[in-house]
């Protein structure tokens, strides 16, 4: 008999136990993200710091893949948390979906080690097969590439099967799609060319139509199903405003790609395309923070899990800013000409991904915490007025506004002295590193950057502990029907 | 209870979703094949890569108001004039050290990468390397042994990369080569070392 107030499995249904596997990764490599990315930016005030041990490159890589590998695991996870509850069938395939989470996570863990203790390896194809491809973002080895394919077509097929013999909702069809994409995408990135241009023609391909399309899909699913969980909206309503936002979404997403064609080798049209389609970019965000808005003012807010709501909240806010404002900040050609490849990159870019995906993770992991322990109550009077989830989506939040700030004023620097002025010479890029404005900016970075890793611990412990041995059943959420 | 309008319908919203993915996936596979002929290496706007055997020049156009590459006078990398076959070679050998070695991760090719070291775009073309008789050489020793080259007043280094002289010389190929792509004035307003005597 499964006992209220504590973590136990009995609680959850076939496809949660294994999205709580998924998340517990998920939350050991978010700490690796931040440990690393903290190492990486006190490299910047500190250049030998582990000079020649762990450089600035190793450390980047594993911050950044980090990210990339706990977003997916999170992403993975929550479509495992709803799939059996929005399909109302058991997962088809559970065993082997159990099977490709642990040859998943043992892939990862190789590829992590290797980065860590090879580093490097000599100009070959070998080393691209076996060590570091050595392009951005996706500089897991060819073998883990061809793992990673593999897995996601395990993946795919236990929530097509699934859907397919359980009910079939519009939430399940735009998710089914959007996989299909997100997947089949992944391919265009699979091969080498010395060619730069063809190189970074194709990686952009999978770059940006994973995190400025179908990642952005796949969150609005994951929103569409946490409001109706949390909020109580109907079905009717959160299907609706799912196919404006793939309308927006993929409308201005698609085409939007064009922003990465300006300076790469390819031909002038794109500052037409590239510069209208990513300026309509923004607005399907507006549209994601009304929609969250209007339903939690409907329904006055009243909700079932507070901490889960916070960060709902905090994801449309987070997507609009980090993503739409950021972005179309320095979208338009005749200004990114100044700004590509500086430190304004790195600012939207820590927005971006902490307000679009980042946020929507954590509101599932609260989701989560809230079921393990027996539907237990989250609303308001939590012990201590709940104190140690306030704290730490304030910590984070805060720590990461300020980073993104600070990032900016470097890079706005960088823009002008280096760019601007210095005609983007080595020269000019030292002298512009070195500048007073620029230095302030990484030690702000830093300090901000320590508040967010202060946040996270907060955010673990919390996670570890919410709900323990609360006996008060969760709040029926307020059904607007 | 009131009809639901056709715009707040669930139907039509579903539809136009379907719509808006299918035409802009469209148009983006045909922009895709109109780019990909003229991004491909012999083209104009990416040269061949046999260009190594020639000088380059980065001048300003005054049509479209920024500076592009020339490809000059015969000038030979290491003095050794290659076929297409070799310069192909040359040039791959260093973009594989380049992936290998994971320079990105410090790094920015054409703008995209790290932003801990100077963007790699027009290396070749940087007054950094001194003049044109020593560049090849300054290169090849700087990429091979750069721990001792402390850039900046915090000083910043680039690490010791166990990078060897064959690695070292397939780089600079693969950067003089980079330099020929026609980036739309990418860097802007770059400076670059004087090339003619």
């Amino acid at each position: 008999m499964a006992t209220i107030g504590q973590l136990d499995s009995a609680h959850l249904n076939g496809g949660q136990k294994l999205a709580v596997k998924y998340f517990i990764v998920a939350m050991v490599l978010f700490g690796a993200q931040v440990l690393f990315g903290l190492l990486a930016g006190l490299q910047y005030l500190k250049p030998d710091l582990l000079y020649e041990v762990l450089d600035f490159n190793v450390n980047r890589m594993v911050h950044i893949n980090a990210m990339v590998v706990w977003l997916l695991y999170g992403f993975l996870g929550s479509v495992y948390w709803m799939l059996e509850d929005e399909s109302q069938h058991e997962v088809v395939g559970l065993k082997l979906g159990n099977l490709i989470f642990w040859v998943l996570t043992s892939a990862v863990t190789v590829v992590v080690l290797v980065y860590l203790f090879v580093q490097v390896g000599p100009g070959e194809h070998s080393s691209i097969w076996l060590i570091n491809e050595g392009r951005e973002y996706i500089e897991a080895p060819r073998w883990a590439d061809i793992g990673i394919v593999v897995s996601v077509l395990v993946f795919f097929y236990n929530v097509a099967t699934t859907f397919s013999k359980g009910r079939y909702t519009g939430i399940a069809g735009v998710l089914v799609l959007d996989l299909l994409a997100l997947f089949g995408i992944y391919l265009a990135g699979m091969f080498y060319t010395t060619n730069v241009s063809v190189d970074q023609f194709w990686w952009w391909w999978v770059i940006h139509l994973w995190v400025e399309a179908t990642w952005e899909v796949l969150v609005a699913c994951i929103m569409a199903y946490g409001l109706m969980k949390v909020l109580g909206v109907r079905r009717k309503i959160v299907e609706t405003w799912l196919y404006i936002e793939v309308a927006l979404m993929f409308g201005s997403g698609i085409l939007g790609l064009g922003h990465h064609y300006f300076w790469i080798g390819t031909p002038e049209y794109w500052f037409t395309i590239g510069g209208l389609f990513s300026a309509l970019e923004p607005i399907p965000l507006v549209a994601m923070v009304v929609h969250a808005i209007f339903d939690a003012g409907v329904n006055k807010i009243k909700n079932s899990n507070h901490p889960c709501m916070a960060w709902l909240i905090a994801h449309a806010f987070g997507n609009f800013f980090g993503a739409g404002v950021w972005g179309f900040m320095h979208t338009l050609p005749q200004i990114n000409l100044y700004t590509h490849g500086t430190q304004w990159s790195a600012s939207h870019g820590h927005l971006a991904f902490f307000g679009a995906y980042a946020t929507i993770v954590i509101a599932i992991f609260y989701l989560t915490a809230q079921q393990w322990r027996g539907k237990v109550w989250m609303a308001g009077d939590l012990p201590g007025n709940g104190w140690k989830w306030k704290w730490a989506l304030g910590l984070l939040n805060l720590g990461m506004v300020g980073m993104t700030v600070a990032m900016l004023i470097s890079g706005y620097e960088q823009s002008q002295i280096e760019r601007a002025i210095e005609g983007s010479t080595w020269g000019g890029y030292f002298m512009a590193q070195a500048h007073p404005w620029f230095i302030q900016g990484m030690w702000w970075r830093e300090v901000f950057g320590t508040m967010f890793a202060a946040g996270y611990a907060l955010l673990m412990w919390d996670l570890m502990t919410i709900g323990k041995n609360e006996q008060r059943p969760m709040q029926a959420a307020v059904t607007n029907a | 209870m009131a009809t639901t309008q056709w715009w707040a319908s669930e139907s039509f919203w579903r539809k136009s979703a379907i719509w808006v993915t299918g035409v802009s996936l469209v148009v983006l596979i045909l922009l895709t094949f109109d780019t990909i002929p003229q991004i491909s290496v012999g083209s104009k706007r990416v040269p061949a890569y046999s260009a190594i055997n020639h000088r380059i020049e980065y001048q300003y156009d005054d049509k479209r108001k920024v500076q592009i590459p020339v490809i000059g006078e015969i000038e030979p990398l290491y003095g050794n004039k290659l076929s297409e076959e070799r310069a192909k070679d040359l040039v791959t050998k260093g973009k594989l050290t380049i992936q290998s070695k994971n320079c990105i991760n410090c790094h920015t090719l054409l703008g995209n990468g790290a932003y801990y070291a100077p963007d790699l775009t027009k290396a070749w073309l940087d007054p950094y390397w001194g003049d044109r008789t020593s560049r090849e050489q300054t290169m090849v020793d700087f990429i091979k042994d750069p721990s001792d080259k402390v850039h900046n007043a915090l000083g910043r280094r680039m690490p010791r990369l166990g990078v060897t002289d064959e690695e070292a010389r397939a780089i600079v190929a693969f950067l003089k080569w980079m330099s020929t792509i026609d980036t739309n004035g990418f860097p802007y307003n770059f400076k670059p070392m004087q090339q003619e005597d």
